[in-house]
């Protein structure tokens, strides 16, 4: 069955869709940041979110692990699923929901430890390890997908803030790897780095989609053609329009998203 | 341009510019002051203390294991009869802030997480200037509490459980500085927990730690440099603290770590020995700058290590 | 698995479970350091409270000329220094006419202040027409009585271990019963300098000295204070003269109180010979104390000041100084004012270094200038903690009800100030 509206482009409804949005508003005290979205997630595939600074769509990514939370005059009405569970459901429990769903920043944050504690904070506090070599495999398994191993390999205790701005946000990446999330949630995590480090995090990506979800901001269109199979363009707080990637870039349905493709706004 | 207004403005520059090297100098001459007033306490001490040394060798002072400043009675009878050793001086003052610590430590630091990190912010509004009055109750009011309050009650339960505790115990008076550091070591440590990047907390939370985690395992081990540091400073404070000891704590040297017992301090003995009717010149009223200097050392040394460490910290995060 | 984030697995409720626990470790340390806090103030106040009032006794008293002024002279120091004892022992009598011995008289004397004859004595000279007539007046007590009225003396306790004996509490009683025993407000408490007797003991004395003293501190470490942080902020370059000059203000922040008072002793006292135990060594002494934190405070304000308010007037073509002085410090001014208030606040309850300066002895006399000898506040509260009579316990408790209360006021007006005049940039 295809599905068109008036604001999505054809979607591919025999991939399954983990996470979903409907009718969301996010209200940080009186102002507005986010209205009436609703947007599906489908599952192993990489989805774009872009748009102008300013327009919300990092405001939205953090409505998906409930990040929004932990800032007071948030509020967020609607409803998001998670394979088929409200996650704003007060049974709940938020800790257990963002272990399952991991964040990577827009600037790379390691805590001041070393590179391998790192990467073993989330599975020590979650308890996924039994043993100290089960940790240890679970910490090399995960900095291998996430590509940094074969650099790190022979300095697992120097600290993480050691590493290149690039490395420590693979650091980062294996970091939310570990606790063996189900959807990896990325805000803008090229927009400190160079074009180089920028292409190996872009590589790891399609990878990872093999495993993971994920569910990226950017604000380089470019970027969002080059890795997502699902782009959604956001304005001053609103979903324009949202679909297979390569329709909207080529063939975009409304006037605001071709504006902002051609570079007339944003 | 005419003449007049010429010569008239190349005054006026002259005059100004006079005028601005006058005020520039008035205002160096007043930040020099800072640093007489550091020459006049070196050299008020150190020249005292040299005095001092010329009738006590320096290796009693260090060395000895008794204080009892007696002065000879007789010209040629020369330390007879006194011991100027300031060991026991120092064990006073080290066990009496130990229990301070004691006390200040845990309640200060866990009253600054809480602050930093759980409570409401109304909350905060009320507690924070609750901490800030126990802050500015001056010392000699802790002083009057310690001697007619605590220690009587601690001298009642000790002796009610079977204890002989003495009314001038280091116990009461390190309780009482104890309370009066909580303040100290909680608004330091505020500031430090304060200063760990939102950052590092976001990405706590964002793999599913509890704010509990977060703070144990994420913000305190970041934080712990700097609240290394404020311990230190602390430290320092309790060792300088004069008024509480002198009025709770005793006044004969006791080489003791019984928190029981009373023991005297260096600033107690300071003040013993100047306020008491001896002329000037005397080993007892000269001892006094010896200890002082002895005091000075300590506390600044203290200080240099602590703004060592907090500023190495400060640059991790700069 | 779409169930797992509504799991409560036990592992999860544990971690749960410590973190409630640690939420109440930290309101437990919160609440005992509070607790502390109000334990304090409540045992202060319950022992003070009773000292704003003082017993006295009324008496008819015959002011006979006869007696007090046999030469009709009128003179005022004649008068003050005559023998009130025999009028007043006349007028007890006539209460208590059944005392009848030497010896008992005297006990019955004694249940006044030694003081009391001075109040009479300053009465009949301020207004010697009293003299010849009878006239009802009101006499301090002494401590003892005092104290029993108040109920701080038991007397169930045996005879041997109180001053206060049967006797005497018989005749209060007496008085009691016609009146002529009351609790009045303490007015002495406020009029009076240090006293050897608690009844007459006042803060007066004390509280001027620490006024003169904070005066002095203030005129020289605000102006100082000012001008060195001015100097440091807007003047200084960064050279080897001024991180010297930095280093020693941080240092000097950090030497103990006592220390300061060495330095005022040795080098004040015995090197340029000012005068021992006056409020113009204690000023100075305080003035180097606060200095530093005034210094501190002040350049964090100046920091705070927008450079863009320097440009404009640079700009302009004002001189540094100009800019300087006509923009920069008056905007900075409530700010480094609500610092330096807070710096005197501590001053004013500093006690270690006057006592080095010998603001220790016992001085009667209210202090009218900067280089009469003075004690302070906090020295008096000091010397009174150590006194055996029991009646300077009370007096101590509410000497530093007054200390705490000019404290707490000075604190509101620097955050009324602060609140006030701040500016949000």
């Amino acid at each position: 069955m295809i599905i068109e509206t008036k604001t999505s482009q054809a979607i591919q409804s025999n991939t399954p869709t983990i996470m979903t949005a409907n009718n969301v508003d996010v209200f940080y005290g009186k102002k507005q940041a986010i209205c009436n979205v609703s947007l599906n997630i489908p599952e192993n595939q990489i989805t774009a979110l872009i748009g102008p600074s300013g327009c919300g769509k990092s405001t939205f990514l953090r409505c998906f692990n409930r990040m929004n939370d932990t800032i007071n005059i948030c509020r967020v009405s609607g409803e998001i699923k998670f394979s088929g569970q409200n996650i704003y459901d007060p049974k709940v429990d938020v800790v257990a929901l963002r272990s399952r769903i991991g964040m990577v920043f827009q600037k790379a944050n390691p805590f001041p430890k070393s590179i391998f504690e790192n990467v073993a904070y989330g599975p020590r506090i979650h308890g996924l390890a039994e043993s100290k070599d089960e940790l240890e495999s679970i910490v090399i398994r995960s900095l291998k997908r996430a590509g940094l191993y074969d650099e790190v390999s022979d300095r697992l205790s120097e600290p993480g803030t050691s590493l290149s701005g690039g490395q420590q946000q693979r650091l980062c990446i294996a970091r939310a790897i570990a606790v063996d999330p189900q959807v990896i949630l990325m805000d803008e995590p090229c927009s400190a780095l160079d074009p180089i480090a920028t292409a190996i995090i872009e590589d790891l990506m399609e990878t990872m989609k093999e495993k993971y979800t994920i569910v990226i901001v950017t604000h380089s269109m470019q970027q969002a053609a080059r890795v997502s199979q699902q782009t959604a363009f956001f304005h001053l707080g609103e979903l324009v329009e949202s679909g297979d990637t390569q329709a909207i870039f080529t063939n975009p349905i409304q006037e605001r998203t071709q504006n902002y493709i051609s570079g007339r706004i944003g | 341009m005419r003449p007049q207004i010429q010569n008239e403005l190349r005054r006026r520059n002259r005059r100004n510019q006079i005028k601005e090297f006058v005020i520039q100098g008035v205002l160096i001459a007043s930040s020099f002051v800072a640093i007489l007033t550091t020459i006049g306490i070196v050299a008020s001490l150190v020249f005292e203390a040299f005095r001092f040394f010329e009738k006590i060798p320096l290796t009693e002072f260090l060395f000895s294991l008794e204080w009892s400043p007696q002065t000879a009675i007789r010209a040629d009878q020369v330390g007879a009869s006194g011991k100027f050793g300031v060991i026991p001086l120092l064990t006073g003052t080290l066990l009496i802030s130990f229990i301070a610590m004691l006390v200040a430590t845990p309640l200060g630091l866990l009253s600054a997480i809480y602050l930093a990190e759980f409570a409401k912010a109304k909350t905060r509004d009320i507690v924070k200037p609750l901490l800030e009055l126990l802050a500015g109750i001056p010392t000699v009011v802790y002083g009057f509490f310690a001697a007619l309050v605590v220690a009587p009650i601690i001298r009642a339960t000790g002796s009610g459980a079977g204890f002989d505790i003495s009314s001038e115990s280091a116990l009461a008076a390190g309780l009482v500085m104890g309370v009066m550091l909580i303040p100290f070591i909680s608004s330091l440590s505020d500031d430090v927990i304060n200063a760990v990047p939102q950052a590092l907390r976001d990405a706590s939370f964002g793999m599913g730690a509890t704010h509990e985690e977060t703070v144990t395992k994420v913000i305190i081990p970041a934080a712990t440099p700097g609240i290394i540091g404020s311990l230190l400073l602390a430290i320092s404070r309790a060792i300088g603290e004069t008024m509480i000891v002198v009025m709770a704590a005793g006044l004969a040297a006791n080489l003791t770590l019984n928190p029981f017992e009373a023991v005297t301090t260096m600033t107690v003995q300071i003040v013993t020995l100047l306020t008491g009717d001896q002329e000037f010149d005397s080993a007892k009223t000269l001892a006094a700058f010896a200890i002082a200097l002895f005091l000075l050392i300590l506390t600044l040394g203290l200080n240099i290590i602590a703004l060592r460490i907090v500023d190495k910290y400060k640059k991790k995060y700069a | 698995m779409p169930n797992y984030i509504l799991s409560t697995s036990r592992q999860m409720a544990k971690r749960h479970a410590r973190e409630k626990r640690f939420k109440w470790y930290g309101r437990i340390a919160i609440f005992i350091s509070i607790a502390f806090l109000v334990f304090m103030f409540s045992a202060i106040i319950f022992r003070g409270a009773s000292a704003f009032q003082q017993t006295k006794i009324s008496l008819d008293i015959n002011f006979s000329e006869s007696i007090l002024d046999p030469s009709s002279s009128r003179d005022p120091d004649l008068l003050k220094r005559a023998n009130y004892k025999p009028i007043v022992v006349e007028s007890l009598l006539s209460v208590i006419p059944e005392v009848t011995e030497r010896r008992d008289r005297n006990r019955l004397y004694k249940l006044l202040s030694t003081g009391a004859v001075f109040d009479l004595g300053e009465k009949v000279a301020d207004d010697p027409s009293i003299l010849g007539k009878s006239k009802k007046v009101w006499l301090l007590a002494s401590s003892e009585v005092d104290l029993f009225m108040k109920g701080k003396i038991d007397p169930n306790v045996s005879e041997d271990l109180r001053r206060l004996k049967d006797r005497d509490i018989e005749w209060i009683e007496i008085l009691k019963s016609e009146g002529r025993i009351k609790k009045k407000f303490n007015k002495t408490l406020f009029t009076n300098g240090d006293s050897r007797e608690p009844e007459m003991a006042g803060i007066l004395g004390a509280a001027i000295g620490s006024f003169f003293s904070l005066l002095v501190c203030f005129l020289i470490a605000f102006p100082l204070g000012i001008l060195t942080a001015v100097y440091l902020e807007e003047y200084a370059k960064k050279n080897f003269i001024t991180d010297f000059i930095e280093v020693n203000i941080n240092n000097l922040a950090a030497v103990p109180s006592i220390v300061f008072g060495l330095l005022g002793l040795s080098i004040f006292l015995n090197f340029f010979h000012l005068p021992r135990s006056t409020p113009l060594v204690g000023g100075i002494v305080l003035a180097l104390m606060t200095l530093p934190t005034i210094i501190i405070a002040s350049r964090s304000i100046l920091r705070s000041i927008p450079q863009s308010i320097r440009d404009a007037a640079l700009g302009l073509g004002a001189s540094k100084t100009q800019t300087t002085f006509h923009h920069v410090v008056p905007l900075a001014m409530p700010g480094m004012l609500t610092g330096t208030i807070l710096g005197m606040a501590r001053a004013l309850g500093e006690t270690a270094p006057l006592l080095m300066i010998g603001m220790v002895a016992f001085i009667v006399d209210i202090p009218k200038g900067v280089t009469d000898v003075a004690t302070s506040l906090p020295v008096q509260i000091f010397l009174w903690a150590d006194s055996p009579e029991k009646g300077f316990v009370e007096r101590t408790s509410a000497a530093i009800m007054v200390l705490l209360a000019f404290l707490i006021l000075m604190n509101i007006c620097a955050v009324y100030l602060r609140k006030r005049l701040e500016r949000r940039w």
